[in-house]
């Protein structure tokens, strides 16, 4: 396999709305600053890859305007997923792999503001059997942190730690959304949003967008100090339906944590795709991650949760800290669909 | 394919073929930045188009992004409301949403000032008269009815000016040098120019060579 | 192409038609994954990755489907990717799936196709108004009739031409026997008096809106050398390509769009075809508005600009004439859109395998499937041969 590293990642930072701007608009910036962080223009990339769904948009083929901010021309090789960013990583790592290109542009967005979002996801549900419940997606995870706590796996207390933790570090990081320090205990004291669901265990509702820059062996090299290089890279998905899985394990991701070499070596950061507090829980374990990670030190999903982004970032923010040599080995999460369905688990890792 | 055994409670019911689920969602769309400017100018009767650099193309109905820059487009570039009909054609098919009489002509106009010609609907004139060259003028609405959207202009009528025979067609040969293998030799990205770098395009299509 | 080899060692399809009463999503799916299967000799099991491509989710009425239809496809604790570039996507489908075996990351990959779009209403999802822009287009004809007449004013071509198309692809859908339409009483006068729709398209100039699926399985050499030992002849990928350009763009030509052309000069490069007309032996193209066969024998290189007509109008791309385009009734007769442009792709391949039945042309050695999506601006392509590259 080739060599291929994180060269540059930029984000927007994670708000409740921008309504100012339209999509194209929103993402510019990100893709601008990826490009300039390297000093690369749109030239100089070998393949794009975006992720993004029309559901968030509200209008069918929506990915087609926003492709305009990246300049597409001359014609540009180009393909785009209706999956979280994360994925369409993943194909250009596999373009990458081919040979013939050395450069990739990955970008996400979506605004989530224009619809409801929990609405907006039961359209997810299976069509017939689920989704005329319209069974939103915090009662769904609801029902995964009812079974989680009643397995005795983890408490409440467990929930509330990972809550607090996450608005705290949020608050070194500019583009979080939701950042405050408020200990476990205060927030146990809270009332139910969704029972057992505290309104501090559901994530936000983010509009953002986020680009990554991936460059093959020498010309990462030529272009960054630090690549984040790409060391295994695998992703799964189990059946939608919730009866058909253990709720509280993440099957697909301990195999995809497997393959792509999780436990090859230690890990340092882990930044965890988690929208709701105890997937965090359960993720950790998949992934066999001990005490001695630090887990999203960037805030995770709870302190911004773009959709179709937020998995991205996660791979940009472990990058981030391999390339400032904070870290040298960490692990990246990215999910997709109710309850932790799809999982694309990533490691990276600095030169020694 | 596996028979499926039904349980005897279910034997000689009536299987379920289909079911109709309504589902509705609400969305609150923004225009965001360069579309409430445009629109802004339209309820001033006036048509707005934006650029990125003072060099680069005037856009209109402005989107947000010049797709070739791959840039915002801050600059605002006040076009005629008079233009040139680049292609145009004859509706005959009344489509869910449109409140529109058939046959109505729906045409591609190049606003004079402007880089990108923009749809619209072209009366005042039977369809089979229409023609690639004619120059038309907005007629917008009354003024008490005019809002902020692209159809407070009603349509395009003919101005009566002699036809522009040498229209620049956006994307044709003549005007901006694309073709797709002239003499069967590949194109290349270089057979048009790079917006960015100012680079390629061939002398025969016009560009810099 | 990528340092390890692909072929297409089974092909599926469903029954196309304007909606199948019969079967769910997840039974049309497994319909035409279950005979590519078939067709290649293997189980449900035996598949590494799952790659699903279709278009728009308003289509079904479901967003991202793929996630409910994981395990209808096998997918659990396997790769499942969903790739959507609008109306090529079935093509570019095809290119991401043939990728990972390429990359040498799997071994044996299912892609499937599909659009069921009598599940929603495939007009109203077409014409969704876009924000703050008035609703002119009446569905993707109004939007492509103008260039369509761009193309006979430039190419001075005669009326007809489009009309000879349709009905060429009609009768070709006569042989193909999961073609939606079946029109074995369609003539040149027929089509001439159907309605005009979008002047200059007629009603039966027009592609129909399909319920269906395609699917395939891609293996690697070795896959592919054990099926040929077996008497299943692979179709070797001999090139692969995708090019986008922006859809409202100055300097963009959406007659001969650029986009178009480079990715035919980049497969042809990939497939060691210099000179197209000749070294290409059968074409399956997307051609959801007759006169789009002209412009994209133009576009692919397969005649000079402003020549294209003359071909269709001599009869070249007739199944019986020297480069049959087409041969499966292509998108004017079947167009459930996510799974038209992995049909093309099929057909290349079905011709190249020699197992397209009664539209088989003889002694394909090389077969291009195309693919474009959007405001002909997305394009995929793949070069199919009975070579290994």
């Amino acid at each position: 396999m080739r060599d291929i590293a994180v060269i540059s990642f930029a984000q927007t930072p994670g708000r409740r709305s921008v309504p100012e701007l339209n999509e194209v608009e929103m993402l510019m910036p990100a893709i601008h600053g990826a490009l300039e962080q390297v000093d690369m223009t749109i030239d100089d990339i070998g393949f794009t890859c975006s992720g993004s769904t029309d559901y968030l948009a509200g209008t069918a083929f929506s990915f087609v305007s926003t492709l305009d901010g990246v300049g597409p021309w001359p014609p540009i090789q180009e393909s785009h997923v209706e999956m979280d960013g994360a994925w369409a990583l993943y194909e250009a790592w596999v373009k990458l792999q081919l040979g013939e290109l050395d450069t990739a542009l990955v970008y996400a967005y979506a605004k989530s503001s224009p619809g409801d979002l929990p609405m907006v996801l039961t359209r997810q549900l299976d069509p017939i059997t689920v989704a005329p419940l319209w069974a939103d997606s915090v009662s769904l995870a609801a029902l995964q942190a009812r079974a989680l706590l009643d397995s005795g796996k983890a408490t409440e207390a467990d929930m509330a730690t990972v809550a607090a933790r996450s608005r705290k570090d949020a608050m070194d990081n500019p583009n979080a959304q939701l950042a405050w320090d408020r200990p476990a205990s205060d927030l146990l004291t809270d009332g139910y949003h969704i029972a057992p669901l505290r309104k501090s265990d559901c994530p936000p509702i983010t509009d953002g967008a986020a680009c990554i820059i991936l460059a093959a062996g020498d010309v990462a090299r030529s272009k960054v100090e630090r690549p984040a290089w790409i060391r295994g890279i695998d992703h799964r998905v189990e059946p939608i339906h919730l009866g058909l899985r253990d709720l509280t394990v993440s099957e697909s991701t301990r195999i995809a944590a497997d393959k792509a070499g999780v436990a090859g070596g230690k890990v340092d950061v882990a930044e965890l795709h988690a929208p709701f507090s105890h997937q965090e829980l359960i993720l950790v374990d998949a992934l066999g991650l001990d005490s001695e990670t630090s887990i999203n030190p960037s805030g995770g999903a709870l302190a911004a949760n773009a959709m179709m982004t937020a998995g991205l970032i996660r791979i940009g923010e472990v990058a981030n800290r391999i390339s400032n040599g904070s870290a040298d080995r960490g692990v990246a999460h990215a999910t997709s669909g109710p309850c932790l369905q799809q999982n694309l688990v990533a490691v990276l890792e600095g030169d020694a | 394919m596996p028979e499926i055994q039904l349980p005897p409670s279910l034997q000689g019911v009536e299987p379920v073929r289909s079911v109709r689920t309504p589902a509705r969602l609400d969305y609150t769309f923004t225009p965001g930045e360069a579309t409430s400017r445009f629109l802004k100018g339209i309820t001033q009767k006036k048509i707005i188009g934006q650029r990125a650099t003072p060099d680069s193309r005037v856009y209109v109905p402005p989107r947000g992004a010049d797709p070739e820059l791959g840039a915002a487009t801050p600059i605002e570039v006040e076009v005629a409301q008079v233009g040139t009909v680049t292609s145009f054609c004859v509706v005959n098919l009344q489509f869910y949403g449109s409140g529109m009489e058939i046959p109505y002509t729906s045409a591609l106009v190049l606003l004079d000032g402007a880089d990108l010609s923009i749809m619209h609907l072209i009366q005042e004139i039977p369809a089979d008269q229409v023609r690639v060259g004619m120059r038309v003028e907005a007629v917008w609405r009354d003024d008490a009815d005019i809002e902020p959207t692209l159809e407070s202009i009603k349509w395009f009528r003919p101005t009566g000016e002699p036809d522009d025979v040498n229209v620049r067609i956006p994307g044709e040969i003549r005007g901006t040098g694309l073709g797709s293998w002239p003499g069967g030799v590949a194109p290349t990205e270089l057979t048009v120019r790079n917006p960015r770098t100012g680079l390629g395009g061939t002398a025969e299509f016009g560009g810099e060579g | 192409m990528g340092h390890e080899r692909v072929a297409v060692v089974g092909i599926g399809q469903t029954k196309h038609e304007a909606t199948r009463g019969d079967v769910s999503v997840a039974g049309l799916l497994r319909e035409a994954a279950g005979r590519a299967l078939a067709d290649a000799e293997m189980t449900w099991t035996d598949v590494d990755a799952v790659v699903i491509g279709k278009a728009p989710d308003f289509f079904e009425g479901v967003m991202m489907p793929e996630l409910f239809l994981a395990d209808a496809l096998g997918c659990t604790g396997k790769p499942m990717f969903r790739v959507h570039t609008a109306g090529s996507v079935g093509g570019s489908t095809a290119i991401v799936a043939s990728q990972l075996i390429s990359a040498g990351i799997h071994e044996r990959v299912l892609t499937v196709a599909f659009e069921k779009q009598s599940e929603s209403e495939a007009m109203w999802a077409l014409s969704l108004p876009i924000p703050f822009t008035p609703p002119l287009h009446a569905g993707a004809g109004g939007y492509f009739a103008p260039h369509i007449r761009s193309y006979i004013r430039r190419a001075k071509a005669p009326d007809h031409i489009g009309m000879l198309v349709a009905l060429k692809d009609r009768q070709n859908g006569v042989k193909n026997p999961y073609a939606h339409l079946h029109e074995p009483d369609i003539s040149f006068d027929s089509i001439k008096e159907s309605m005009m729709l979008w002047d200059p398209i007629r009603y039966a100039e027009t592609c129909p809106s399909s319920d269906g699926a395609c699917a395939l399985v891609l293996g690697s050499e070795k896959v592919a050398d054990e099926a040929a030992a077996q008497g299943r002849k692979p179709a070797w990928i001999q090139g692969t390509a995708m090019r986008s350009e922006p859809t409202l763009s100055a300097e963009r030509d959406t007659v001969l769009p650029l986009g178009g052309a480079l990715c035919a000069a980049d497969v042809y490069k990939q497939a060691g075809i210099t000179n197209p007309r000749k070294d290409v032996d059968a074409v399956e193209m997307y051609v959801p508005f007759s006169w789009f066969e002209p412009m994209w024998l133009e576009n692919l290189g397969f005649a000079e600009p402003g020549e294209g007509w003359k071909m269709t109008e001599a009869g070249a791309t007739a199944l019986d004439g020297d480069l049959p385009v087409n041969m499966s009734g292509g998108v004017l007769c079947t167009n459930p859109i996510g799974a038209s442009g992995m049909l093309r792709f099929a057909e290349a391949a079905m011709q190249v395998r020699g197992t397209a039945g009664d539209h088989q042309v003889d002694s394909v050695r090389k077969a291009v499937g195309h693919a474009y999506g959007g405001g002909s601006q997305f394009f995929a392509m793949w070069v199919v041969g009975k070579d290994k590259p």
